[in-house]
């Protein structure tokens, strides 16, 4: 009886048994297979990606499977190999005016240079249930457009050229981009750690924040600038030969916001900006970060500091969604130990108050 | 303490190098965390932030805990890893699991064979000796969080030294209640300098921490923060001289062993309100019971 | 006591301090002797809480110097101090009595933890005789020993600015700020605390600069007047010359409007 009340190691293996099992389900359906979901649940993978911060559509496909398609537990799981790999160094910048465009699109332009390329999105689709889809649908070849590839300018360049928006941020003197999965975040943050936090933080989180700063709480008037997707090279400088080595390409969305204007008596208004850039197509993220990024710089541009999305330490530390699921979930982890303290500090009380209770009608019944 | 044989992480991705190194962290992290540790050591009771990396268990659930043990094992160390003093819950039973499978290490339910104890929720009743390390699993480190939520100023305050907040709470609880009503995760001054927060193990273990002899760590994985008391540290529990700190005291022995003094689980019997106390260390009680 | 009276116990000299272009306050300089009150007065927007927060190291100002008498004697600048230093004094030496009780007071915690917190800061560990002090300071300031374990949401205006008075009293402050504290209350309250404050300020030999819209104010307290327009100390001298024969026309036209009501 009193082994009973404390877990064993053959309730751990049942369970783990039991979850692979309801992992399968039904022997008789086909198992899933990775390529299968790296290719057609590719959204999905690239937000493994994203907040998993690691780029291997495969890795982040099995992890899908392994959690039974509960995406924070596959993010997890990728984040929890990352972690386990050496570092060799660090890539270039990249450069996303010289992307491979597949989708570009600015609100602020009705036409521009490079033109709006909508590309595979689901804007101006029907939210019709397809019962074609629960059977294998034939489906078209897309229509593609000849043609070199291209530098496609951006908005943001666009507009600098007339000083009309702030100029790309510059790195204060000496200072090396931060690394938030090997030093400890400290506040204030500055903007490159800031924007690496943002970049992994929990889409549906920075989706609200961002949608309350439209509603009021730290409005900051913004635009689409533009959203790109696409293919840009990685290059890797390597200390002992005098050049870069391209390793190849990674897809990554991009938006960059141009939000409200800022001037002075003496320095003439400007656009300020935003600035979005998650791996693989995820331009609810990628827009959802712009909007917190410019949020979070309120204070770097004088402005009052009274909205959620703009208070840096509340939004960075809740950003997280595999530290947030953990905490919230460890309060199914026992905590008898305390809970036997406070049961007796309650009990105590409890007799303390009956006592007195008792005593003050003895008193009044004499 | 470091050992390089890669293992295979059994059922781990079939793709090239999805292998593990000896304890799971790369030898890079461990120094990173071994520097913290030692930080934390030479200023006890400081929170020592580090890079705390991700790790094959949620947040809170012990990944601080598990990184600090992983950081400092080797392959002839012999581990105990209890969660609310038992080796058999569920918790305990999963993180030993990581480390045999991980390490390959030797691992004991026994106290006094132990080289690193991991805890969540309490300290072996049983006295550490000279050599062994507790390694505790914190899920909030820092003693003033709930009186100031801010990060930059609960480090200013602790750089200052302003601590007259933390007693104001405790002057409410006996203005309220006659005596300070904090049960666990009782805040202690270490070496007269750092207000630290003993991780939530009751206030009936806060005396263990004075004195030992064995070198304590302490983890938190989301917090990111590491800190320690090295052996022979004075520990103080906070408190009034007129209200002195007191440990919680059971007027019932333990029903299987019959041990006295030591901390007691309720275990209810029935539904009709039928309960027993019991030994929390379930190591202490069978070795009580094997003396009898 | 050990203070040497001979010497100031505050010693300012050419404090400004400029908002962008706009100055918040300029060229202000004066002593402040031990045991003396001095009120600034002026309108709003003369600058006269600018000056209050550069003098209590709450907001640094560009160009001056202020340099306070320490209980060992020396005279130090205090934005010369180390942070540890400055705040250890903020919540010993000296006092700061805001117009909003609710900014000086924590609202949470019950009166005896509001008056003991200082205490306790400075090392106090006896809880029979930290309660008992603020038993005895909320008698002072005539509140009744039976509202100790209340929180101050519960009390008055009048009250809570009589309770944030005992909190800054308990350790005995050398120096006591105080921001418009008699603003937001009733005239019949105002007259209480004006008449409690007054006393208490020459029974303890405090020294005090008080900021103030009110003349009325600043004749029932304070020994020596500033009175200060667009950032500046336009006329400064003992309250009594000056609120009878100004000297400054602003003061002139500032005294005659409020008698004239």
């Amino acid at each position: 009886m009193y082994v009973a009340v404390k877990g064993g190691e053959a309730a751990i293996s049942n369970a783990h048994r039991l979850l692979a099992d309801r992992r399968r389900g039904d022997r008789d359906v086909p198992d899933l297979r990775i390529d299968q979901i790296a290719e057609q649940l590719s959204v999905g993978v690239d937000r493994v990606m994203a907040e998993g911060s690691l780029y291997d559509k495969e890795l982040a496909a099995l992890a899908i499977k392994q959690a039974r398609g509960d995406l924070i537990e596959a993010i997890f799981l990728v984040r929890a190999y990352r972690t386990t790999l050496p570092r060799f160094g660090y890539t270039q910048p990249i450069d996303t005016e010289d992307m491979l465009v597949e989708r570009r699109v600015s609100a602020t332009y009705k036409d521009l240079p490079g033109g709006q390329l909508l590309g595979p999105t689901f804007d101006y689709t029907h939210r019709l249930l397809d019962p074609e889809l629960a059977h294998d649908k034939q489906v078209d070849k897309p229509v593609t457009r000849e043609g070199e590839h291209e530098k496609v300018v951006r908005v943001s360049s666009i507009l600098a050229q007339e000083g009309l928006i702030e100029a790309d941020g510059e790195m204060p003197e000496g200072r090396v981009p931060g690394d938030i999965t090997r030093d400890p975040m400290e506040f204030p943050m500055e903007r490159d750690t800031r924007l690496q936090a943002l970049a992994r933080g929990d889409e549906g989180f920075l989706l609200a924040l961002a949608y309350s700063t439209q509603r009021g709480y730290g409005m900051n008037h913004p635009f689409v600038g533009e959203v790109r997707i696409g293919e840009v090279e990685l290059e890797f400088e390597v200390p002992e030969i005098d050049f870069a080595i391209p390793l190849g390409t990674v897809q990554v969305t991009e938006c960059q916001m141009v939000n409200k204007f800022k001037g002075s008596a003496k320095v003439p208004p400007q656009f300020t900006r935003g600035y979005g850039l998650v791996f693989g197509q995820s331009e609810r993220k990628a827009m959802a970060m712009a909007l917190c990024d410019r949020a979070l710089r309120a204070g770097e541009l004088g402005e009052d500091r009274t909205a959620p999305a703009q208070d840096e330490e509340f939004v960075i530390s809740h950003a997280d969604n595999v530290q947030a699921t953990g905490f919230v979930e460890h309060l199914k982890l026992p905590h008898y130990v305390d809970f036997q303290a406070e049961l007796e500090l309650v009990r105590k009380m409890r007799a303390e108050q009956a006592k007195a209770a008792s005593d003050a009608f003895d008193l009044a019944a004499e | 303490m470091t050992a390089s044989n890669n293992l295979t992480h059994e059922g781990a991705p079939t793709m090239a190098g999805a292998t593990y190194n000896f304890a799971y962290l790369d030898e890079q992290t461990k120094r990173m965390i071994r520097r913290a540790i030692l930080k934390a050591i030479a200023i006890p009771g400081y929170q020592v932030p580090f890079a705390s990396r991700e790790m094959p268990m949620p947040y809170g659930w012990g990944t601080g805990g598990v990184q600090v043990t992983a950081s400092i094992i080797g392959p002839d160390d012999v581990l105990k890893v209890i969660d609310q003093g038992a080796d058999d819950t569920t918790n305990a039973v999963s993180i030993r699991a990581f480390f045999q499978k991980v390490a390959n290490v030797a691992v004991t339910t026994r106290t006094h064979e132990a080289t690193i104890i991991q805890t969540r929720h309490r300290i072996p009743e049983t006295p550490l000796k000279s050599g062994q390390v507790l390694v505790y699993q914190v899920p909030i480190p820092e003693p003033l969080r709930f009186l100031e939520p801010r990060e930059t100023e609960t480090r200013t305050m602790h750089a200052l030294e302003e601590y007259g907040l933390m007693h104001v709470k405790l002057y409410e609880d006996i203005a309220r209640h006659g005596y300070i009503a904090k049960t666990y995760a009782y805040p202690v001054k270490v070496e007269d300098r750092y207000v630290m927060d003993p991780s939530p193990i009751p206030k009936f273990d806060n005396p263990k921490m004075h004195m030992s002899e064995a070198l304590q760590l302490f983890g938190a994985g989301r917090e990111k923060r590491i800190y320690a008391i090295p052996p022979h540290t004075k520990v103080v529990s906070l408190d009034f001289e007129d209200h002195p700190f007191e440990v919680q005291k059971f007027s019932e022995p333990c029903a299987i062993c019959g041990s006295r003094g030591i901390y007691l689980d309720e275990v209810i019997l029935d539904d009709r309100g039928g309960h027993m106390f019991v030994c929390s260390d379930t190591d202490f009680c069978e070795e009580q019971r094997n003396e009898h | 006591m050990n203070i040497d009276d001979d010497a100031p116990l505050l010693t300012v000299n050419g404090v400004g301090k400029r908002y962008g272009n706009r100055i918040g306050c300029a060229d202000v300089s004066f002593d402040l002797w031990p045991g003396e009150v001095l009120a600034i007065v002026g309108e709003s927007g003369s600058g006269k809480t600018t000056l209050l927060n550069c003098l209590s190291t709450r907001l640094e100002p560009d160009a001056g110097s202020i340099c306070y008498r320490t209980r060992g004697g020396e005279m130090r600048d205090v934005y010369q101090m180390r942070e540890a230093e400055r705040r250890f004094l903020m919540r010993t030496d000296w006092g700061f009595v805001h117009q909003n009780p609710a900014d000086g007071l924590r609202m949470t915690v019950s009166a005896g933890a509001n008056v003991g917190e200082r205490l306790m800061a400075v090392g106090e560990r006896h809880y029979g005789d930290i309660r008992g002090k603020a038993i005895d300071w909320l008698g002072r300031v005539e509140i009744a020993s039976d509202r100790v374990d209340d929180q101050p949401r519960a009390f008055s205006g009048g009250m809570r600015q009589r309770l944030q008075i005992a909190r800054n009293l308990v350790t005995h402050p050398r120096l006591v700020f105080m921001d418009e504290p008699t603003g937001g209350l009733d005239v019949s309250v105002q007259a209480r605390l004006l008449d409690l404050l007054r006393s208490l300020v020459a029974e303890l030999g405090l020294s005090a600069i008080v900021v103030t819209h009110d003349l009325a104010v600043a004749r029932l307290i304070s020994h020596r007047m500033m009175v200060m327009k667009d950032g500046r100390v336009i006329e400064h001298g003992l309250t009594d010359r000056v609120l009878d024969d100004p000297h400054a026309p602003y003061t002139q036209l500032l005294v005659s409007s409020i008698l004239q009501v």
